[in-house]
């Protein structure tokens, strides 16, 4: 399920505000997506496209840049933002099952945002901690060695 | 003067021009490097990192379709490191993909294939099962086109063709890292993502990470079904490359073994697209000359292309008022083949299978247009491309070049050099002046239009007919209608008649056309090549203006009494549709 993402006028407007400011320096497009992340939480199809005519770049390309940079999303996040890893040291030991877990738990699957915009689930790829596999991270917070039961007690925690 | 640079690749001295890079100073004499993402002038970012050589003095490997050249540079192309390297690269690739090729739209064509070949790759990740598989993604929703993410090598040639061919830069990578795609944004469903058809992405691709709908099974079930009559035209532009795909130069001419191929396939009727460019060139004509003599919304706009259509509907819909309201010659043919021909040879049209061959992609979206069809048919039951029909030609074991050449049978099959140049960018253009000036002046007037021929991306001419001055331009290609019509928007001159395709090079370079190797892309100038054999045929046929062909003349007496007259207007005419795209609800 997708969060509703809150699109008003004024929101547009102020986009529209900053873009014009970007387009006088050379290389728009980074600094407006900057913007556009910043305004609505995240940039979503209809806010490419305004952006898509404005400056003159296809969808497709912004959304490229919008993927590529973990900083950008297309869809809005929620509060707290749960990875779990994925790489390979992580996943032989199990954090599939934690993905799992997780996703069972929230009912949302890897990409997704809970309807109370609580928590975000992302799979991310190694992020150097292998010692400690499997690994997850709950706002940039590393929990090494983890369960099934842990990561179901954690959950519990920000819940509340 | 050029100045040359002397170099030595594989002990062999050479001089070749200075901006030369290695690849191409190896190419020149006949060392050919291997290669998966570089197509010249289109995508040249290297990164498959296949074209690596070694250059004295210099750590590492280097990829020779990035390197320049310098003086006294000595290359190796082979040793075993570089051949390590490029068999581990290949195994990679081959471990991630999905091999279908027995029925992949590339199963002849494949630059990825040729290379595992060329080494003798194996493919033990695969076999291993190393690696979590990629998740494959399809994108097949389109009446026109399928993204096929299993079967490609995330290259990037067809997000730069899509980017400097159309202008429109639909394709882009998604995601980075082990879950990079190549597609529309999000994987959006590319009808509603702004992609006109023109498949250039397709001719760009090495692999068959993107193809056009493979409709052959619909053949083949009309073929099998007793109560059917397979009826079918053939575009202008088909007989100038098909024989491509049978091992004939690019720029032969393969028209009377084409016709003898499809009866071979069991075909019944075989009438030719080039007699319907005829027709449209007289419904056009007096369009065009209703318009410029009663005020009509000028200038008025060549409706053939579908890639255009698409173009229009989509970018510029407030300019719909100036398309022609004609349909393509594809839809005329069908419209006629349902009614007038279905008429005379006897037939139920609901018992017509109506096939059409042609070098266009578009075209397949074109045909299910919900305006296309009368009394629940459809005027076009089945496009194929120029390489679908060769596909079938091979796995028939059709001996294509050995077939006694034939004639096409039934009325709707003669023609003149007027409907055959429609297949190149300026020849619809040529075609209608020949008739609209010879009508306004009452008088013989000349044949050829040279200025508007050859490969410019907007060519413009003005001719005075009847004491006018009348403008007219060419377009062809996305990128050059982009630029044409930001200058037509801005600019104080009239024009009156503008000709738009949606392919570079008009329909002999359209998207379902046969597919020319990157190599031989940089080799041979295609587009050229392939018109030539269109001028050729317009320059040896009897008639060359569309109003002398005879078979036009009775078609107008028996049935259409007269040009643009009500009848015409039901069965050739048509209307179009504002579009929108990136309509986040319809996903
Ligand atoms: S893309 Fe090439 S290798 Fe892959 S299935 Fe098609 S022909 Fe075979
Ligand atoms: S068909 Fe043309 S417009 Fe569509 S993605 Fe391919 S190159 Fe781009
Ligand atoms: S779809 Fe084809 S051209 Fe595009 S990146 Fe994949 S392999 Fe390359
Ligand atoms: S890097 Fe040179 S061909 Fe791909």
């Amino acid at each position: 399920m997708e969060t509703k993402v809150d699109i008003t006028n004024e929101k547009i407007d102020l986009l529209y505000a900053e873009m014009e400011k970007h387009k006088q320096k050379s290389g728009p497009l980074m600094p407006t997506l900057h913007s556009a992340q910043r305004i609505f939480g995240c940039i979503p199809i209809e806010i490419q496209k305004i952006i898509s005519k404005e400056l003159d770049i296809s969808v497709a390309r912004i959304n490229g840049v919008v993927t590529f940079y973990g900083h950008f999303s297309v869809v809005p996040k929620g509060k707290n933002i749960i990875s779990v890893c994925l790489g390979t040291a992580c996943y032989v030991k199990g954090s599939g099952g934690i993905l799992d877990t997780v996703s069972h738990e929230l009912k949302i699957s890897v990409g997704e945002t809970t309807d109370d915009g609580l928590f975000t689930l992302e799979g991310t790829r190694c992020i150097g901690a292998c010692g400690l596999a499997p690994v997850f991270m709950i706002n940039g917070e590393v929990y090494g060695n983890a369960s099934v039961q842990m990561v179901k007690d954690i959950i519990a925690k920000y819940k509340t | 003067m050029q100045k040359l640079i002397n170099l030595t690749i594989d002990g062999i001295n050479l001089s070749v021009p200075e901006d030369f890079t290695v690849m191409q100073a190896a190419d020149s004499i006949g060392i050919s490097v291997p290669r998966l993402c570089f197509l010249k002038g289109i995508h040249e970012e290297s990164n498959c990192r296949l074209c690596i050589v070694k250059i004295e003095g210099q750590n590492g490997l280097k990829t020779s379709c990035s390197t320049k050249v310098q003086e006294g540079m000595v290359v190796e192309t082979d040793n075993e490191e570089i051949y390590e390297n490029v068999c581990f690269n290949l195994e990679l690739l081959a471990g991630n993909h999905k091999f279908e090729c027995w029925k992949c739209s590339r199963e002849n064509s494949c630059e990825f294939l040729d290379l595992l070949r060329r080494f003798n790759v194996d493919n033990d990740f695969s076999n291993l099962d190393l690696f979590a598989p990629k998740e494959i993604k399809m994108n097949k929703t389109s009446d026109a086109m399928v993204i096929d993410t299993s079967k490609c090598v995330l290259c990037g040639r067809c997000v730069s063709a899509c980017e400097k061919q159309s202008g429109l830069g639909i394709l882009n990578f998604n995601h980075r890292g082990s879950e990079t795609y190549v597609g529309p944004a999000l994987f959006h469903n590319l009808e509603d993502a702004g992609c006109i058809y023109c498949g250039k992405c397709i001719q760009a691709c090495p692999t068959g990470g993107l193809r056009a709908q493979d409709h052959i099974k619909f053949l083949e079930r009309a073929l099998r079904d007793k109560e059917k009559v397979v009826i079918c035209q053939v575009a202008p532009a088909v007989r100038a490359a098909l024989g491509e795909e049978f091992g004939y130069p690019i720029g032969t001419n393969v028209e009377g073994q084409m016709f003898a191929a499809l009866k071979k396939i069991g075909i019944n009727e075989i009438i030719d697209t080039n007699f319907t460019a005829d027709l449209t060139i007289i419904e056009e004509g007096h369009e065009f000359i209703n318009r410029l003599q009663n005020g009509g919304v000028l200038p008025m706009f060549t409706s053939c292309s579908p890639g255009w259509i698409n173009y229009l509907e989509i970018y510029y819909p407030e300019l719909i008022p100036n398309l022609s309201s004609c349909k393509s010659p594809q839809q005329m043919a069908g419209a006629l083949i349902k009614t007038y021909y279905a008429e005379k040879l006897g037939v139920d049209p609901k018992n017509i299978f109506s096939l059409s061959i042609m070098p266009c992609v578009a075209k397949k979206a074109e045909a299910t247009r919900p305006e296309f069809g009368r009394d629940g048919y459809r005027d076009v039951d089945c496009v194929l491309t120029t390489r679908e029909i060769a596909r079938m030609i091979r796995h028939r074991g059709i001996p294509f070049r050995d077939l006694e050449p034939m004639k096409p049978f039934g009325d709707l099959s003669r023609y003149t050099g007027a409907g055959s140049i429609f297949g190149v960018t300026g020849g619809v253009m040529e075609a209608a002046l020949r008739t609209v000036t010879e009508i306004l002046e009452g008088k013989t007037s000349p044949i050829e239009f040279k200025e508007i021929r050859g490969l410019a991306d907007i060519k413009e001419a003005t001719y005075k007919v009847a004491g006018v001055d009348v403008n007219v331009a060419v377009v062809h290609g996305g990128a050059g209608i982009k630029a044409f019509i930001k200058h037509m928007k801005t600019t104080d001159k009239q024009y009156h008649f503008v000709e738009f395709m949606g392919c570079t090079g008009g329909c002999i370079n359209g998207g379902g056309q046969p597919i020319v190797s990157a190599i031989n892309q940089e080799k041979y100038d295609v587009r050229t090549l392939r018109s030539q054999v269109l001028y050729d045929i317009d320059a040896k046929t009897e008639f060359r203006k569309s109003h002398e062909n005879p078979a036009i003349k009775a078609l107008y007496s028996e049935f259409l009494n007269e040009p643009n007259s009500h009848k015409s207007h039901e069965l050739l005419h048509t209307v179009y549709r504002k579009r929108s795209f990136y309509e986040v609800e319809k996903k």
